[in-house]
């Protein structure tokens, strides 16, 4: 597969984006797929009790696209799929932003739940990006900033790695 | 020459981004990691950490793997995107 295939189908960026255009863009012309999944990832406003006010997101540029063209790969030799789309977006975002967006088309609705739900978590445990986020940690009842603000980088969690092990 | 660089939570531990070692000072990913543990105490306890990922020229790989010369080789903490 050439790497301009993959240009057009992955995108690290700034910008927000959206789920509409994407959306359009995954049906333009394709007369031959039935199912078209779309995941959107966001930033909530809440992590193990903390209320989170922004969340940065670094990557490894170049490894980033590696990573995640390798996986689009591996879902496209397991399911029947038409188009793919990754967006994973870098830099600071707060409260309600769009984080990440997958979208795949196929002639049937299987392959494109499972090819969809597989390149997530395989993003989620392979690709290189890494989440810090600005928290307080504690909130009074009228919402006001009562706590201390802090920042920290995320832990992975096991139960992202125990979920991406079952596709093996 | 071997072009090291870091990430994330590693990279603000280490108050450095990138640096570079001559070719013929590691044969694998291991000895860089050594090589970097042996430069303080502090880097000692950094890279002591069992958790810290590696990777040569943009892929994943284990600390056996080979490095050479123009090699690219991260290191960085599991990976917390999506």
């Amino acid at each position: 597969m050439s790497n301009q295939e993959h240009d057009q189908e992955i995108s690290i960026q700034t910008d927000d984006f959206s789920l509409a255009d994407e959306v359009a863009l995954l049906e333009k012309g394709n007369l031959t797929d039935g199912a078209v999944v779309t995941f959107t990832g966001r930033v909530r406003n809440n992590n193990n009790g903390n209320f989170v006010t922004t969340l940065t997101l670094e990557h490894y540029p170049g490894m980033t696209e590696k990573s995640l063209a390798k996986i689009i790969t591996q879902a496209k030799d397991r399911w029947q799929l038409g188009r793919v789309k990754v967006i994973h977006r870098i830099g600071e975002l707060t409260i309600g932003d769009q984080i990440v967006f997958v979208g795949v088309t196929s002639k049937h609705r299987q392959d494109a739940f499972a090819a969809n739900e597989f390149i997530m978590d395989y993003l989620k445990v392979k690709a290189p990006f890494w989440k810090k986020e600005k928290i307080i940690t504690a909130v009074t009842e009228d919402g006001n900033d009562a706590g201390t603000t802090s920042e920290n980088w995320l832990d992975a969690k096991n139960s992202d790695t125990n979920k991406a092990e079952l596709w093996s | 020459m071997i072009n090291i660089v870091f990430f994330a939570a590693l990279r603000e531990q280490l108050n450095c981004s990138n640096m570079s070692l001559a070719a013929d000072e590691a044969k694998t990913v291991n000895d860089i990691k050594q090589l970097l543990a042996d430069k303080s105490t502090q880097w000692q306890q950094i890279f002591s950490n069992t958790s810290l990922l590696s990777a040569v020229n943009h892929d994943m790989v284990d600390g056996d793997f080979p490095v050479k010369s123009g090699d690219e080789v991260a290191f960085f903490p599991p990976v917390t995107g999506g």
